[in-house]
């Protein structure tokens, strides 16, 4: 897959092969213990996370083409939907194998993927579909999605309250790895899961018909349209898939978390929208690779700075990359 | 750009909101509890006409209001506040005490105020820099990273402003003038006042030659660039000055509530809630903001006294998001009406008008 | 009755009128040619025609039907495909895929068709998995042709085919066009470079600030020392 991302460079320099450099790098850095490997693997974890979200996020600026500020309280809506699901209508359980949360989790999932799906698409209707016809600009878009999220956080605060919360989960011990790494049964789940998905998304985008008009709409709108593409349709898919991926990201970063708090989403959307520039609008596996690096950077940051900076870290990055090659890492020039 | 007061029923049922709810206030809690919403509204009028400074006139997103709200009101705060007494076991390191230091009688008020506004601009300089030359919507998310980065540094840094512990003895302009009682009335006054010699400026400005050229570069930015004019350096002194209007709003917040810390600048409360009152009095209309203001904060505070959930902090919350969200969709001009943007839009996927990209 | 009739049509994008009023008719296998100075409205007249931008007043009528108010997506389906100047093909998919996206309205097995694309443009057949993005500029107009034959159109509308190519290539996707037109394809051609398309094309109109300003035979507006003058160059 490093190929497909190298093949979509400028020639000359090789993008894919500088990002092997600088996994090398790190990886010689841990191995020196200059760097905690520890940090690095967890940041592999959240970055999984946070791609999940950016890989949405960086579809929906493509195809939509407009910045989802809601996209961070989608993940938020996830998390608290399968909260509900998992509290409520579905056995309680815990400690599933040799994880934390019980069996349950695994219906939850795919029904709170079909509830973001469903809420998505409605919003989409009662409100973007209005805006397009009218041609507003992509900035207006933008703040109509700030106003969704900021109901979307209050109706989260209205229904549960503004503390934290916690899915049912037994604990279960770590994972003793060697170079002093400890990990989380939960990790192994999330990784899989999210490489799962990743791969179906893959699948789908180069095998299936709907897949390939979702990349030619990206690429140019109104070609698609005049090649018989229903870019209508093609945007119900975008949706769909941004908001399961989305919904999947916040119910596992409740996992990764041991919590989930009404402003979890909000929190973590300056680090999606880093890894959605960094990769290059418009490109999932560059948003994916922007996902892993922004957290294994913010995850590693924390040998020397405060833990609490790391949103800061992630928007550094943002900034830097803003300044030097807004295209991203994978973009095409424009 | 002046107001195009249109006389239809947004207006009307806008303008009737505002007096039921002055009467209600009034009724309910007396003058007293008027006063203190009118207060509140009025500085978040100044914070409004910054806004307007930077959406209205110049079209740059900055969802990041909050830090400059916050640097305002820490500035002003910070060089009035006596210095920390370790008795108190205070962290922080500074405190200004203009009062004493300058000795003429109560003007410290005033240098408070341009010192929160040169702070905010010299800021906007370096942040607009280095930001501007992005495109609208990245703008947007820089600004809102920005935001946050103030409030993760004032938190942590607790030699700065204590950190969470926050300043408290922020003094009282013209204290000791009128009885505690009154004094409302007096701070009411002088927001009034400085609020109407910043609308009076904002005003000249727009319709300077300065102003136009904004006016310009919203319409349609790549011809103006090709006429010559330096795009970027008009959006970066416009960044500036509504950047230090929102200072001097900041510190005007600090001189009315005179406690600060982190929390203070919650997002919904000093961004959110801003954007809403300029959308809905109508962007690009110094009047409609103003007017979006009191409106705006006459329904939130209005909402306090309804009945049940619907006064709830959170569900009111969510208001604040429908009302921007009802806004665009229904009436993107806002009461008074704003001009309309040219530039950069997207293709609908069925019939309508496409225009060129 | 012709197979498109454009009456008096007009349209822009915004508040900006491009076109005021423009007519023009094309009957079937017929090749004709507009040609006019930069910002006439040429461009215009094609995305109009094709249901990118909207006819605020004026018809354009397709075999008989009413297609003024018909969004692009089902023009296509009757017949027309259009070949926009610049970003004329999906740069991040390969060449092969371009051809699939070009065919996405047809619900038979178009394998036959595409190879018969590769015939009609051989160098597209060398590297079919390459990202259309990396193509030269004339593989990319080969390309971008293609796409748009996939639907076997009854017409074809042509902006600039030969933009920005070098003038040996000019005349071989001239050519190739004269061919596609020979096979009963009607074409609409928007040319810069008036003086080939002319040669090649049975009429031609002269567009210039959103109007008609000439209609004749090819080669008549060729010989016109007027239109030299003005349009061609001299």
């Amino acid at each position: 897959m490093l190929e497909q991302v190298a093949r979509r460079l400028p020639p000359r320099w090789s993008t894919g092969r500088t990002v092997l450099a600088i996994v090398l790098v790190v990886l010689v850095l841990a191995f020196l213990s200059i760097i905690k490997m520890e940090l690095v693997v967890n940041g592999l974890f959240l970055g999984l996370i946070i791609a999940l979200g950016a890989i949405g996020l960086s579809m929906i600026y493509g195809i939509l083409k407009f910045a989802n500020i809601a996209h961070g309280d989608y993940m938020t809506w996830g998390a608290y939907i399968a909260f509900f699901l998992l509290g409520t209508l579905l056995p309680r359980s815990t400690g599933f194998g040799p994880f934390t949360f019980g069996y349950s989790l695994f219906i939850a999932l795919p029904l709170t993927m079909l509830a973001l799906v469903a809420t998505a698409l409605i919003l989409d209707r009662l409100i973007y579909r209005r805006l397009r016809r009218r041609g507003v600009s992509m900035v207006l878009l933008a703040m109509v999605s700030l106003g969704v999220a900021i109901a979307l956080r209050g109706l989260v605060q209205v229904i549960w309250g503004g503390g934290t919360e916690q899915y049912p989960r037994l604990s279960k011990p770590f994972y003793q790895l060697p170079l002093e790494v400890r990990i989380p049964p939960d990790s192994i789940f999330i990784g899989a899961l999210a490489l799962i998905l990743v791969v179906a998304l893959y699948l789908f985008l180069t095998r299936t018909k709907m897949g390939k008009a979702m990349r030619a709409t990206s690429d140019n709108l109104e070609l698609a349209r005049v090649s018989g593409i229903n870019t209508e349709h093609v945007i119900w898919w975008t949706w769909a898939i941004g908001a399961s991926l989305a919904a999947t990201a916040g119910v596992l970063l409740a996992v990764f978390q041991a919590q989930l708090f009404p402003v979890m989403g909000w929190k973590i959307l300056i680090p999606l929208f880093a890894a959605v520039i960094l990769g290059g609008i418009g490109n999932p596996y560059g948003a994916l690779a922007g996902a892993l690096i922004i957290g294994v950077t913010a995850e590693v940051s924390t040998q020397w700075l405060t833990p609490t900076y790391k949103p800061a870290i992630a928007f550094g990055i943002m900034i830097v990359t803003l300044l030097l090659r807004p295209r991203g890492l994978f973009g095409v020039r424009e | 750009m002046g107001a195009k007061i249109r006389p239809d029923w947004a207006s009307i049922g806008a303008l009737t909101l505002i007096l039921m709810l002055a009467l209600y206030l009034f009724l309910h809690g007396g003058v007293g509890y008027f006063t203190d919403y009118a207060i509140f509204a009025a500085i978040y009028a100044v914070f409004s006409l910054g806004l307007n400074v930077h959406w209205g006139f110049t079209g740059l997103f900055n969802i990041g209001i909050a830090g400059f709200f916050a640097l305002g009101a820490y500035t002003a705060a910070l060089l009035t506040t006596p210095p920390p007494d370790p008795l108190m076991f205070e962290d922080f390191k500074f405190g200004g005490d203009l009062a004493a230091a300058i000795g003429v009688g109560d003007l410290w008020f005033v240098v408070a105020l341009l010192g929160a506004g040169a702070v905010c601009g010299l800021v906007a300089l370096v942040i607009g820099f280095i930001t501007l030359r992005l495109r609208d919507d990245y703008l947007a998310i820089a600004t809102l990273g920005i935001a946050e980065s103030v409030r993760l540094i004032f938190l942590n840094e607790r030699w700065l402003a204590n950190g969470s512990k926050g300043l408290y003895r922020i003094p009282k302009f013209l204290g000791d003038v009128v009885s505690p009682e009154n004094y409302d009335y007096l701070y009411l006054a002088v927001v009034i006042v400085i609020l109407v010699i910043l609308y009076i400026a904002v005003e000249r400005v727009i319709k300077s030659p300065w102003g136009r050229v904004l006016k310009a570069i919203r319409e349609d930015e790549v011809t103006t660039a090709a006429s010559g004019k330096n795009v970027f350096s008009f959006k970066l002194q416009s960044f500036i000055l509504g950047s230090v209007i929102m200072g001097i709003g900041g510190a005007l917040y600090a001189f009315n509530i005179r406690f600060l810390d982190p929390s203070t600048f919650d997002p919904l409360l000093a961004t959110f809630v801003i954007w809403a009152m300029l959308m809905v009095g109508g962007s690009g209309n110094n009047k409609g903001a103003i007017l979006g203001a009191f409106v705006v904060w006459g329904i939130w505070t209005g909402t306090q006294h309804l009945p049940g959930f619907l006064s709830d902090y959170y569900f009111r919350y969510v208001m604040i998001g429908l009302l921007i969200v009802a806004v665009i969709l229904l009436r993107a001009g806002g009461i008074l009406g704003e001009e309309r943007r040219v530039s950069r839009r997207i293709e609908p996927s069925e019939g309508a008008a496409l225009p060129q990209p | 009755m012709g197979l498109l009739e454009v009456y008096d049509v007009v349209s822009g994008y915004g508040e900006t009128e491009i076109l005021h009023g423009v007519s023009i008719a094309v009957d079937e296998g017929e090749m004709v040619t507009i040609i006019g100075p930069n910002g006439s409205g040429k461009s215009t007249l094609l995305k109009t025609i094709i249901g990118l931008v909207q006819a605020n007043k004026g018809r354009v009528i397709f075999q008989g039907e009413d297609i003024t108010r018909v969004a692009p997506e089902s023009i296509v389906r009757k017949g027309i495909c259009y070949v926009p100047q610049s970003s004329n093909v999906f740069p991040s998919l390969t060449i092969h895929e371009n051809l699939e996206m070009g065919a996405f309205v047809r619900t038979d097995d178009f394998r036959q068709r595409i190879a018969e694309m590769y015939d009609l443009f051989p160098d597209l057949a060398e590297r079919p998995r390459e990202r259309a993005g990396r193509l030269s500029g004339g593989q990319r107009q080969m390309l971008a042709l293609a796409r748009a034959l996939m639907l076997d159109p009854v017409l074809l509308l042509l902006d600039e085919p030969s933009a920005g190519l070098a003038p040996n290539l000019v005349t071989l996707v001239l050519e190739k066009i004269l061919g596609i037109n020979k096979t009963g394809v009607a074409i609409v051609l928007v040319e810069q470079n008036a003086h080939e398309a002319l040669r090649l094309s049975k009429r031609g109109y002269i567009l210039a600030m959103g109007q008609n300003q000439l209609e004749d035979r090819g080669e008549s507006l060729l010989e016109n020392p007027e239109v030299a003058r003005l349009y061609l160059g001299g």
